[in-house]
């Protein structure tokens, strides 16, 4: 499992987590309410502007913009045909800057401090009934069990191999969930075990 | 009497006892795994995953509440910066493209599914299996990745609709092979078919 | 109800009390009427696949319920009094993956102590980490470890709650020779009394007392020689 972020010791690898969060809502809210063209460029240019503030080449921005431009091309052209072409073009920007934002904090932040801010932002919803540390350990959770179904997916695909079986979809995935079911099974065992539910 | 014997509450409330808190995180983890294996290679550039099986199978195997906590939890772990998406995207770069109505509509669609295999016969059943992901995986999906296109994207809906067509067939081969899956499933574990009396 | 041995003076081992337990999973009954009071420092529990001896380890934290009679630790009835003898009673499963919850090695030592202050479960995760040759895999991904670390991490992710009893079942199946043998020579130092379910019967050398478990009975009890020669004559 390779996480998404890439340490290093920049102004934004030390700003705090929630402070990074509430500026990428913030710049979300703001390309709603404002749909110009010069906000959505501002935008842009700043978002581009941050990648090398965070240390970061014009290759780890490319890898970042690479995967939304087929869909950004689509969607402009098809703004552009159905309503306007500066319409098409305050879409396209603002929704490449935004991407780009978000991007920044996945790249800039770990994931623990992430997961820290998740369980901050919920403790008042405690009120109604929402537990935030329950909910931390639920992504904690989540985070320790990827690994663990990959490898239960690659024994699966190895068996399948080793049995001479063609890569059906149906006999890769009923092992699969049978066997993640038997290991959900194991692992809440031993979260009661360890008196998750006292 | 099977329908009598209610599984009793671990816990008080809806707090989320120890083995749903362990269900929901495998399968969200589950869901990963079906995108990052390609499924089927038909020597395409683009491998072929499973994952939009995801919602399918977590609703229909863990029903609605746990199905839909499994995909939520799916996608805060994506926004929380794991490159699970299928092709290894992540982060929360995904939550501000424009197609971020299909990714809020997976556990809206899980939970659809899981309420409707919930009532289904017993045991499981091929045609209504289909059915209820054609319902939870096509009609409630799709509804929800539109409504992205349009308010993200600000395309028309008929534009929308257009967009979406390509993928009719593939999504409805995948729910198929999904009913193929959770029926495999329940044949091996029969007594681990979500019911309405076990969810509470 | 606790009982000072000569040889830990310093920490009393306690009395585990099984009073008519049965147990069955719908109409299968995998425990069958077990009377059994349990004292000594290291006991173990070994018997065939399906014989029931993985359910009376997980009776013994109340993981799994009797459906008849009753269970208690140190007076402590486990369907009633569960959270607390959860407290005093760590359990080491056999396969580390499914036991290890958090994603680092740190995070998970630290998991038994979430209800202690901050500085306090730091000071004791370093401290486990650190006799388990685990501290400086502090922040390591967790499922990067060797089997054996892994087995390792569960284990001290267990003995860092301090508890009195800790019941293993089959810890060692899924390592190789060393680290099983590594594994072994831990728990053999622990001042802890311990239950240990295995199927790997060298492991018992050493042990107060072997049960052997059959089709929910208790067939024999005695001396490790004693209970290890009945259970090979058992499997023929």
């Amino acid at each position: 499992m390779r996480f998404l972020y890439r340490p290093g010791s920049s102004p934004l690898h030390r700003c705090p987590a929630g402070a990074k969060l509430l500026l990428l809502v913030a710049a979300g809210v703001g390309l709603v309410l404002l749909r110009d063209p010069l906000p959505a460029s501002a935008a842009l240019l700043a978002a581009v502007l941050l990648y090398p503030v965070a240390s970061f080449g014009p290759r780890v921005l490319w890898q970042q913009a690479r995967p939304v431009l087929p869909v950004l091309v689509v969607v402009g052209v098809l703004h552009g045909l159905s309503a306007s072409w500066p319409g098409a073009y305050v879409t396209v920007v603002g929704l490449l800057a935004l991407v780009l934002l978000a991007a920044l904090v996945t790249l800039t932040t770990r994931t623990t401090a992430l997961v820290d801010v998740v369980v901050r932002v919920l403790r008042p919803l405690r009120i109604v009934g929402v537990d935030p540390e329950r909910v931390g350990l639920l992504l904690a959770l989540g985070v320790r069990s990827v690994p663990v179904v990959l490898d239960l997916a690659a024994e699966v695909r190895e068996a399948q191999h080793a049995r001479g079986l063609a890569a059906s979809p149906r006999a890769f995935a009923v092992p699969l969930v049978v066997r993640s079911m038997r290991h959900a099974d194991a692992l809440g065992e031993a979260l009661a075990a360890r008196g998750v539910d006292d | 009497m099977q329908l009598l014997r209610r599984e009793q509450p671990a816990l008080p409330g809806r707090r989320l006892s120890a083995r749903d808190l362990a269900l929901v995180a495998v399968f969200a983890a589950l869901v990963a795994a079906l995108g990052l294996f390609p499924a089927i290679s038909v020597g395409s550039a683009v491998p072929i995953t499973l994952q939009s099986m995801g919602p399918m199978i977590c609703g229909a195997v863990l029903g609605r509440r746990l199905g839909a906590a499994s995909l939520l939890l799916f996608l805060a772990l994506v926004a929380l910066g794991l490159p699970l998406l299928a092709g290894g995207h992540g982060g929360l770069a995904v939550f501000a493209g424009p197609t971020v109505g299909y990714l809020v509509g997976w556990p809206v669609a899980a939970y659809v599914i899981g309420w409707l295999t919930e009532r289904g016969p017993r045991p499981y059943r091929l045609s209504w299996g289909v059915v209820a992901h054609v319902i939870g995986g096509i009609v409630v999906l799709y509804v929800f990745g539109i409504a992205g296109l349009v308010w993200q994207a600000g395309v028309t809906v008929p534009h929308a609709v257009v967009i979406n067509l390509p993928f009719v067939p593939g999504d409805l081969a995948k729910a198929v092979v999904a009913a193929l899956v959770a029926r495999g499933v329940f044949a091996g574990l029969p007594d681990r078919q979500p019911s309405i009396s076990r969810v509470r | 109800m606790t009982i000072a041995t000569g040889l830990w003076d310093d920490r009393p081992v306690p009395l585990i009390e099984l009073d008519g337990v049965s147990h069955a999973y719908g109409e299968r009954a995998v425990l069958r009427d077990l009377t059994l009071r349990l004292e000594e420092h290291r006991i173990g529990v070994v018997g065939g696949n399906g014989s029931g001896k993985s359910t009376l380890a997980r009776l013994l934290n109340g993981l799994v319920l009797p459906t008849a009679g009753r269970v208690r630790i140190d007076g402590l009835d486990t369907a009633h009094e569960g959270h607390q003898v959860r407290r005093r009673v760590g359990f080491v499963f056999t396969d580390p993956d499914a036991q290890i919850v958090m994603p680092t090695v740190g995070e998970d030592v630290a998991f038994g102590l979430r209800r202690l202050p901050r500085a306090e479960a730091d000071r004791r995760s370093r401290e486990w980490l650190e006799r388990f040759g685990l501290a400086d895999l502090c922040d390591h991904p967790a499922h990067l470890l060797s089997g054996g670390q892994k087995q390792l991490l569960a284990l001290a992710s267990v003995l860092v709650t301090e508890p009195d009893l800790l019941v293993m079942d089959e810890p060692t199946t899924l390592l190789d020779l060393a680290n099983a043998r590594h594994v072994a020579h831990l728990v053999a130092e622990l001042p802890q009394q311990v239950v240990m379910v295995t199927h790997q019967l060298h492991l018992l050398d050493g042990f107060d007392r072997v049960l052997v478990v059959d089709d929910g009975r208790i067939v024999h009890d005695g001396p490790p020689a004693d209970s290890l020669a009945h259970y090979e004559a058992l499997v023929g």
